[in-house]
């Protein structure tokens, strides 16, 4: 499997957010982006995931499921946690479970997160590292090869950190591919890096 | 299927829960109708007359309550990536949200509304057409409002937005359900061709409401 972008440009409100971003990515490799504060990170992790239209250039995904798109294939961990507070930590993650495509694995992943002691809890009631944990059961519970992940480890503890480090060496291990925004070290050691902005 | 079938007991779910506002709709639509008669005055031949279409403009209202909510929460935390990431068509999805809100929000307003025609002076039958005709509308107010949600998310104060934008749409279906309420009642207009335009209209509204809602959010979300 190869994800591969070819000088993709990103063009918002009539401002270039950045131009000419070419990366390629075989099984088990990781891409680490990073740049100053509006450089376009956020951005090019919502291209990969087809919520942002490209203003120039291409995207493919080479042996990969040839009827599904990238962004069926895909992973995102946006700023937002995609929580519904009157729903309990449980439905929540079956919900996109069920979603996104499963086998109902949920409490497995909730293990994995280390939140299986407040399945039944309404996600109001969550605090912010929680919810970001809760999100980041969602890639467990759901097999998808390519993650994406914006700023993953914001809200963390350094115990949570080094599960979500752990999380995805093991998505790595198995041929998985990430691409990750972040500032600084999430605990990837052998993943290469983009700097956006870098002009 | 299995992932329409998560989203539509999710959004019910959310919908019956506290803060989910199902009800809501149904308790102003009981409000409207309990003030008419009294601006009106107590002439109870008039109020008989006018019933259907007060209770029609009633539920035109009420429908139009909740249906900022529809995408906008979804929009808020996030939801609508995934939703739009997910492997089920985004149509199809959309349909699937339209109907839990149908469920949620229209049906009750046709549950409740033989009830508030006793308010109107209605008899027992008229009660009951109007109901029928409000079965056979709705689905067209709700797929109408979809395209008005979805052009009006990514707005903060997208509400009052959205009832200029999806009211004019609603004429048809309130001219058609009005005249099969009022020609069931009161004729010597048949009942039927009325009636089955005003299905047609729901029918046509069923199939274009989530595609055009579909575009509308995936240029919205740019």
């Amino acid at each position: 499997m190869r994800l591969w972008a070819e000088n993709l440009a990103c063009v918002r409100g009539g401002r270039e957010v950045f131009a000419g971003v070419s990366f390629a990515l075989g099984s088990g490799e990781a891409l680490l982006v990073t740049g100053r504060n509006g450089a376009g990170k956020s951005s090019l992790l919502r291209m990969v995931a087809g919520l942002l239209r490209r203003s120039a250039g291409s995207l493919g995904l080479d042996a990969g499921e040839a009827d599904h798109s990238i962004a069926e294939q895909a992973h995102y961990l946006g700023h937002q946690d995609a929580l519904k507070p009157s729903l309990s930590v449980l439905e929540n993650l079956s919900f996109w479970g069920a979603y996104l495509g499963a086998s109902p694995a949920s409490g497995k992943a909730l293990d994995a997160v280390g939140l299986r002691d407040l399945s039944g809890l309404p996600a109001a009631y969550l605090s912010a590292g929680q919810r970001r944990r809760l999100s980041i059961a969602r890639l467990v519970a759901v097999k998808r090869p390519i993650w994406l992940l914006d700023e993953p480890t914001s809200a963390l503890d350094s115990p949570a950190q080094s599960q979500l480090a752990e999380l995805m060496r093991g998505h790595l291990h198995g041929g998985g591919i990430i691409v990750a925004a972040a500032h600084g070290p999430i605990g990837l050691e052998r993943a290469r890096e983009l700097k956006l902005g870098a002009a | 299927m299995k992932e329409l079938a998560a989203l539509l007991m999710r959004d019910i779910k959310l919908a019956v829960r506290a803060g989910g506002g199902a009800l809501i709709g149904a308790l102003f639509f009981l409000i409207v109708a309990t003030l008419l008669p009294f601006a009106i005055g107590p002439d109870l031949a008039l109020l008989a007359r006018i019933g259907p279409a007060m209770l029609w403009i009633g539920a035109l209202l009420a429908s139009l309550l909740a249906l900022d909510r529809l995408f906008a929460t979804d929009y808020e935390d996030g939801s609508l990536d995934l939703i739009m990431m997910g492997r089920a068509p985004l149509e199809f999805a959309i349909l699937a949200k339209a109907l839990a809100h149908w469920l949620t929000t229209a049906l009750p307003l046709v549950v409740v509304a033989p009830l508030l025609g006793l308010l109107l002076n209605m008899e027992f039958q008229s009660m009951t057409f109007v109901a029928l005709t409000l079965l056979a509308g709705t689905p067209a107010l709700t797929c109408i409002g979809l395209i008005g949600a979805a052009l009006a998310v990514t707005l903060r104060r997208g509400g009052l937005l959205l009832a200029v934008l999806v009211l004019p749409l609603t004429i048809p279906v309130l001219i058609f359900g009005v005249a099969a309420s009022n020609a069931a009642i009161a004729g010597p207009v048949p009942f039927g061709p009325p009636f089955t335009i005003l299905c047609a209209l729901s029918l046509a509204s069923i199939v274009i409401g989530p595609f055009a809602a579909a575009a509308a959010l995936r240029h919205g979300l740019e």
